[in-house]
């Protein structure tokens, strides 16, 4: 079976000309289905950068790259945004709207698909929150949720359209040490019930338990893909 | 090659324990179908403006604001011409003569009136009626003060031309010193009308003679008279002087059955070239246009409505835009999560779209108050019709969606690239 994300040699650069500035250099990298993968590396290593790219964020320039089945080099923005679909993303911020509530939030990630109807959304979505614990907090607004209850808001939202595959960007930041431990750990927990495979950059060395992988990056290279501390 | 880790043991919220999986296995993904998704797209977008009331309330004002102002500008500029060709239009016959050079009732060039009888060589054309226009002042008999009034003089028993009222007054007009007066006319000429219902015939200065006002008719104040009288022609040399030779239209009675165009096209030939021969609907027609396109009128509304559609927009374009500024990281969430840009364009323009409708109908319900206090307040025949809120609706629509199209731009910035 086809893994769910397979790159090789991939090459990336921002700018042009004289501003040209290579931020990925021959990627290697394959991520197993239901494989909990976590990236370090230093700032600026070109981390956020990958995630991009394997999240059809941004236009592939050079190398094979699959994902969930689909060739990103020279994919249409139609091909990306469709692929897009498939993947939950979780940010640094949870970016959640404002204006609707919880579960309405999570429902958005489902409008998308017309295979269910608004009362199967809301249930869908109404399911996903209870199993992130918000079963109590369905019609609250993001303003009246604390901060680690939003990012599990987003979580929900990621997950709720049965993605492919999780991409998640120091998805802990904004959150204190406990609290992002406890997210991290239920996003592994959901992922792993559902065989969902992640990739999550982090640099915050108390969640790096939690990876069936760890991969680092330096300069734009993998520099070493080393097996989780059991 | 990366082994599959067995799954841990099973976790409480699982979906094997959730219920979840009790889902049917699904069909391949399907993007909702059209109708579906804008109708997603347009909740979206109602749901984000009724979140911001007060943004919501500004936005609806300005539309609102738009609306009313369109909505008096082409009520007034409609009015004002219906009512500018009130003379003509309460003056009917089958056919006038009027001089090429004569742009408006109140400002009519002369023609010989023997046009008049020239016109009567033609055998379908059975009475030729010289008119008689000219502005003197009338006192008003109870405050005193003087007013110009239009002067209509004509030979009403001749019957080629009615005005609503005149067949009853026709037979005291040919008294020496009587005028009928126009019960339409502006209330500065004072309580005429109710005074002669109560008493019956009065005397009123007309000019610098007095004159005996004998009964009423309808004809309408119009732009250049707030008032209007009919008289005989002898009673109107009382008045005004001027040359006899001269008439300033003659009115035309043709025989019963006759053709009209026929006729027209006739005179047309036999009659020179200082003289037009008009339908009455051409008449009108044509002291329409000159206040459309001869004077400055036409254009001041139109000024006015554009002004109301810009500010307008200005107003919709600016909420729109903020609600996007405000929300880029949101909106960029949402392309991450797969909606397209097509999408999120339908969300703007669903949102300028509400914005017309929801500031439509109290602009609407508004302008249809303002117009029965213009009208009592003006006497301008100000009225709301379908076309008109019609077309005004289009018009607001069509600057909503403007507004919402310019907004649009501001979309590109939302990049999930740079989200994370
Ligand atoms: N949109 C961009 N345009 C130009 N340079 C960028 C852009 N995004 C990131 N970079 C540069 O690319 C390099 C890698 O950035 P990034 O992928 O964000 O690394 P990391 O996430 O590991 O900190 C950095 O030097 C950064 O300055
Ligand atoms: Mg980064």
């Amino acid at each position: 079976m086809e893994a769910p994300v397979e790159l090789r040699g991939v090459n990336f650069a921002y700018g042009e000309g004289e501003l040209r500035r290579q931020v990925l250099r021959e990627v290697d990298l394959r991520i197993g289905p239901g494989e909990i993968v976590i990236l370090t590396g230093p700032s600026g290593s070109g981390k956020t950068t990958l995630l991009t790219l394997i999240g059809a964020l941004r236009a592939m320039q050079e190398g094979q790259a699959r994902v969930l089945g689909e060739s990103l080099l020279g994919a249409s923005e139609a091909q990306r945004v469709r692929l897009r679909r498939r993947i939950g993303f979780i940010f640094q911020n949870h970016n959640l709207l404002g204006f609707l509530t919880a579960r309405q939030n999570v429902a958005m990630s489902l409008e998308l698909d017309g295979r269910r109807t608004e009362a199967q959304r809301l249930a869908r979505a109404g399911e996903m929150l209870g199993a992130v614990g918000l079963s109590d907090h369905l019609e609250k607004q993001p303003a009246q949720l604390s901060g680690g209850q939003r990012q599990r808001v987003a979580i929900a939202r990621a997950l709720a359209g049965d993605p492919g595959l999780i991409l998640a960007d120091e998805p802990t930041a904004a959150l204190d040490k406990q609290t992002g431990q406890e997210v991290v750990r239920l996003l592994r927990d959901l992922a792993k019930g559902r065989g969902v495979p992640i990739l999550l950059v982090t640099h915050d060395p108390r969640i790096l338990d939690l990876a069936d992988r760890i991969v680092d990056m330096e300069d734009g290279r993998v520099v070493q893909a080393a097996k989780a501390s059991a | 090659m990366n082994e599959v880790p067995p799954p841990v043991k099973l976790l409480p919220w699982a979906p094997e324990h959730m219920g979840e999986a009790a889902e049917p296995p699904q069909a391949p993904r399907r993007e909702p179908g059209v109708l579906a998704g804008l109708l997603l797209a347009l909740r979206l977008a109602w749901r984000q403006l009724r979140a911001d009331r007060a943004r919501l309330a500004t936005a609806i004002a300005g539309v609102m604001f738009a609306c009313l102002l369109v909505f008096m500008q082409l009520g007034f500029r409609g009015a004002l011409f219906d009512s500018a060709t009130n003379l003509f239009r309460a003056m009917r016959a089958d056919l006038f003569l009027m001089h090429p050079l004569t742009e408006a009732s109140f400002r009519a060039e002369a023609i010989p009136r023997a046009r008049a009888w020239q016109a009567l060589a033609d055998a379908e054309v059975d009475r030729a009626v010289p008119v008689y226009l000219a502005q003197v002042t009338l006192r008003n008999p109870e405050t005193g003060s003087r007013r110009a009034v239009q002067l209509i003089g004509l030979d009403a028993d001749a019957g080629a031309v009615d005005f609503p009222g005149l067949a009853d007054v026709a037979a005291a007009l040919r008294r020496p010193d009587t005028f009928a007066f126009d019960r339409l006319s502006r209330p500065e000429f004072g309580p005429v009308a109710a005074m002669f219902a109560r008493n019956g015939p009065f005397p009123v200065q007309l000019g610098t003679r007095e004159m005996e006002l004998v009964g009423l008719v309808e004809v309408g104040p119009s732009f250049g008279a707030d008032g209007n009288v009919v008289l005989s022609e002898q009673n109107f040399r009382r008045v005004f002087t001027r040359q006899a030779a001269q008439a300033d239209l003659v009115a035309l009675k043709l025989r019963p059955g006759a053709d009209v165009a026929a006729t027209q096209a006739r005179l047309a030939a036999l009659l020179p070239g200082d003289v037009l021969v008009l339908t009455h609907a051409e008449m009108v027609a044509r002291e329409r246009l000159y206040w459309e396109t001869g004077t400055p009128i036409g254009f001041i509304f139109l000024f006015g409505s554009v002004m109301g559609l810009v500010v307008g927009m200005v107003i919709v374009y600016q909420i729109l835009f903020a609600d996007i500024a405000g929300h880029l990281s949101e909106y960029a969430t949402l392309k991450a999560m797969g909606y397209s840009n097509g999408y999120l364009a339908r969300v703007v323009l669903g949102a300028a779209v509400i914005l017309a409708v929801v500031g439509f109908i109290p602009g609407f319900v508004l302008s249809t108050l303002l117009y029965g206090y213009v009208a009592g307040a003006t006497f301008l025949p100000l009225e709301m019709y379908t076309e008109r809120a019609v077309g005004v609706f289009l018009l607001i629509f069509g600057m909503c969606f403007a507004a919402g199209l310019l907004a649009m731009r501001k979309l590109r910035d939302a990049n999930p690239a740079d989200m994370f």
